[in-house]
């Protein structure tokens, strides 16, 4: 944990003590623990001084906060109009047959992670997938399997 | 940078530094471009222009996006205005060795409709009937590189609002100008800029809300991540009218590169005297920050924006008081979208009476718009107020592939309409997408082909805001949840006589009573289906199909014995093992244990596998 609050004081110190900080500090650890451990959500309330009732509230507002681990590979499915009118729906419905989980779960050998996106904004290629950093656009039901496998997995 | 005449002065300094005669090559490397494999032909043109005499060596630029999405990654080569397309990193020495000798690459030109190779970008037709003065810039600018911005005038109109304007004069031209909110609203922004001038307390605060969560939509991503500097200058400029000396953008975090651009133009800004304490010199003092959003839709709306910056959870509150007195920590503030900041710039620059030229009567200027959907050239559109959505569709657009008829249009995201083929003659303005029960929003266009299903994009619209609502207010929470409802039963062949009009109903409710614009516009998708597309739902409702063949519950998957080769791949497809058949032989489905997710359908090259 000492490594952790290291690392938790250095983001608060890019964005001040003040409670309009939270959210800033929240994504920066989100973005280098990949969730949002309880010892660090008590940690930044209590340095904040914002309640941990608050710090909570808003871990479970924002899509982006997750309060469980994610997974080595995350599957991020773009839902967004332009998306769905080209059948991103069964490309999200092929990805949770193959990895045997729901949007929001992890695999029990926490290989992967799936979660759907309002819209990541690039509409002119859709279906987009964003596996981790890499934006996969033109997706099609037969090159999930091809993802998944250059994964690791299968 | 000190003043006016050092910005002069650096201006000249860089133009000297460049050979005007040199060939540049401008290769598209936004979130789009890099999604279709720009970087590796950014690492491509690099070492081969390297591997050049350095006296001989061509200019490069990697900038964000050039609006044509489809034909990426793409190279344009300056001042020929040579367009190249889908170029891939092998072609990086041929189009180097090209641009040195004046020489054009025919077979990796863009061919239009009849197959004619466009050389030059005014050739290509989805150019040509656009007016790209916001976002053409993008080509002129490494978003990395304050000086590209500096080269073309950038920081011009700041300083000529700052030396030769008073605040006052600015709030009048930016009100002469009828500068409409760009996101989504319409709101006159001069208006708004002068309450808030007026406005009593301090600190005053301007924000610009690059929270662009419409599904579809990516204009403010573009901007951002290819021009972050006129964004800047936009709100520089709000900021000295106004008299604000904080400044806040609210960007969404599902746009890293937008994010990351736009700290380094911050931090390049800082560093040139254009942000910070006593601008160029004249004393006046403005800074800016980056919130990034938490992925929450409705973090747009102004006051949940708000709630948001100062650390909660973004729950809008009721607007008793409006923000332009007491907004973001309880004092006035101006919020503005990014493209609405990104339109400041000219209107200083050129002044309102010409910025009135362009546009209708209510509606001034241009507007961006992301064609998407089923069309043939998908990307980012610019062009003046009051073009038809016929030009836009047909036009711009090139139509609909594959052969198929056009069915909607759905403009304005969640909270706008889908207009089918009897209003594309309409001029495209604010007040005229809001008569047809649609509204502009932040200029989302999704284009929709008859295999689309009316029924189906009700709920999908629908289904969003069911999970994107903060849940604060009761009609929003519970009422758009039973339209969801209603909404999949009637998909799922569960639909009973008189759901259209109880859905009817419950909207009303759900418009009058909700407290923020969230709630207030969400049946909106579904009362312009209703509207143009009864005979749908009654199909869904009465006739138990879906004339589109859409909705998963209603329809069935067979295999023509005529057409089936035996090639098995649908076979190999099946997730549930549902088609048999030896190889060679036909093919059949078992529609027990087919769950109708269409793969299938997809894989086969046979036209064998039929859809009812």
């Amino acid at each position: 944990m000492e490594r952790e609050t290291a690392k938790i004081d250095e983001f608060i110190a890019r964005y001040g003590l003040h409670q309009g900080a939270l959210i800033q500090v929240l994504q920066d650890i989100q973005g280098e623990f990949h969730y949002l451990p309880r010892e660090a959500l008590e940690y930044v309330s209590e340095k904040l001084g914002t309640p941990l009732a608050v710090a909570y509230n808003v871990a479970t507002f924002y899509n982006v906060f997750s309060l469980q681990p994610k997974g080595q590979n995350h599957i991020c499915v773009c839902m967004g109009t332009a998306c769905h009118v080209r059948g991103a729906q069964s490309i999200l419905d092929k990805f949770r047959r193959e990895l045997k989980i729901e949007v929001g779960e992890t695999t029990d050998d926490l290989k992967y992670s799936l979660d759907k996106v309002a819209c990541v904004g690039a509409c002119a290629l859709g279906p987009i997938v964003v596996e981790n950093v890499t934006y996969h656009a033109h997706m099609k039901l037969d090159k999930v399997g091809k993802l998944l496998k250059r994964g690791g997995r299968k | 940078m000190a003043s006016f005449d050092d910005l002069v002065k650096r201006r000249g300094e860089i133009a000297a530094g460049r050979a005007p005669n040199r060939a540049t090559l401008v290769l598209g490397d936004g979130t789009c471009g890099r999604a279709s494999g720009s970087s590796e032909v950014r690492a491509a043109l690099s070492e081969a222009i390297s591997s050049l005499d350095t006296e001989k060596r061509l200019a490069f630029r990697t900038t964000g996006c050039h609006g044509f999405c489809q034909i990426e990654p793409n190279v344009q080569v300056l001042p020929d205005e040579t367009l190249y397309v889908h170029v891939k990193p092998e072609n990086a020495q041929s189009i180097v060795e090209a641009a040195l000798s004046g020489k054009v690459l025919k077979n990796l030109t863009y061919k239009d409709g009849q197959k004619k190779s466009c050389a030059k970008i005014t050739d290509v037709p989805f150019y040509k009937r656009q007016m790209r003065l916001l976002s053409g810039l993008n080509v002129y600018v490494d978003p990395l590189r304050i000086e590209d911005y500096i080269a073309i005038d950038g920081y011009q109109a700041l300083a000529k609002a700052l030396f030769t304007m008073t605040p006052d004069f600015v709030v009048e031209e930016v009100i002469k100008a009828n500068l409409r909110g760009r996101g989504g609203g319409g709101f006159p922004a001069g208006w708004k800029w002068d309450s808030v001038r007026k406005a009593e307390g301090e600190p005053k605060y301007v924000v610009c809300n690059a929270d662009e969560g419409d599904p579809g939509a990516y204009m403010d991503r573009s901007l951002l991540e290819g021009n972050p500097h006129l964004v800047i200058e936009g709100m520089l400029i709000g900021a000295f009218a106004i008299g604000s000396h904080e400044g806040y953008v609210y960007v969404r975090n599902e746009y890293p590169l937008a994010v990351q651009n736009l700290i380094v133009a911050l931090d390049q800004a800082r560093e040139h005297g254009l942000l910070g304490k006593n601008i160029l010199g004249s004393g006046f003092d403005f800074d800016i920050r980056i919130n990034r959003g938490g992925g929450a839709f409705v973090c747009g709306e102004s006051s949940a924006l708000m709630q948001s910056i100062e650390g909660r959870p973004g729950e809008p509150i009721p607007k008793y008081v409006h923000m332009s007195e007491r907004g973001l920590y309880n004092k006035p503030t101006n919020l503005n979208n990014v493209e609405t900041w990104a339109n400041v710039p000219f209107i200083v620059n050129r002044g309102a009476d010409w910025y009135r030229t362009i546009g209708t009567e209510g509606s001034k200027g241009t507007k961006i718009f992301s064609l998407v959907g089923n069309i043939n050239n998908t990307g980012q559109v610019e062009v003046p107020m009051g073009i038809s959505l016929r030009e836009i569709v047909e036009g711009i657009g090139g139509g609909i592939p594959n052969r198929r008829k056009f069915k909607a249009v759905q403009t304005g995201g969640p909270s706008g309409g889908c207009l089918p083929a009897d209003c594309l003659d309409v001029p495209v303005d604010f007040d005229q997408l809001t008569k047809l029960g649609s509204m502009m929003g932040s200029g989302g266009m999704i284009v929709m082909d008859e295999d689309s299903c009316m029924v189906d994009v009700a709920r999908y619209f629908t289904n969003f805001l069911v999970e994107e609502s903060c849940g604060k207010c009761v009609p929003c929470r519970e009422g758009v949840m039973q339209l969801r409802d209603i909404l999949n039963d009637i998909t799922q062949g569960r639909g009973r006589e008189g759901d259209v009009e109880l859905m009817e109903d419950l909207s009303k409710v759900v418009i009058d009573c909700s407290l923020c614009a969230l709630g207030q516009s969400a049946p909106n998708p579904l009362l312009t289906t209703i509207r143009y597309f009864r005979d749908e739902y009654v199909a869904h409702i009465h006739d138990k199909k879906c004339p589109a063949r859409r909705c998963t519950a209603l329809i069935s998957f067979r295999i023509d014995a005529e057409n089936c080769t035996g090639c098995a791949l649908c076979k190999k497809q099946c997730p549930t093992v549902a088609i048999a058949g030896e190889k060679k032989k036909t093919h059949v489905i078992d529609p027990e244990k087919c769950i109708r997710c269409g793969a299938c359908f997809e894989v086969c090259k046979f036209d064998a596998v039929i859809k009812e």
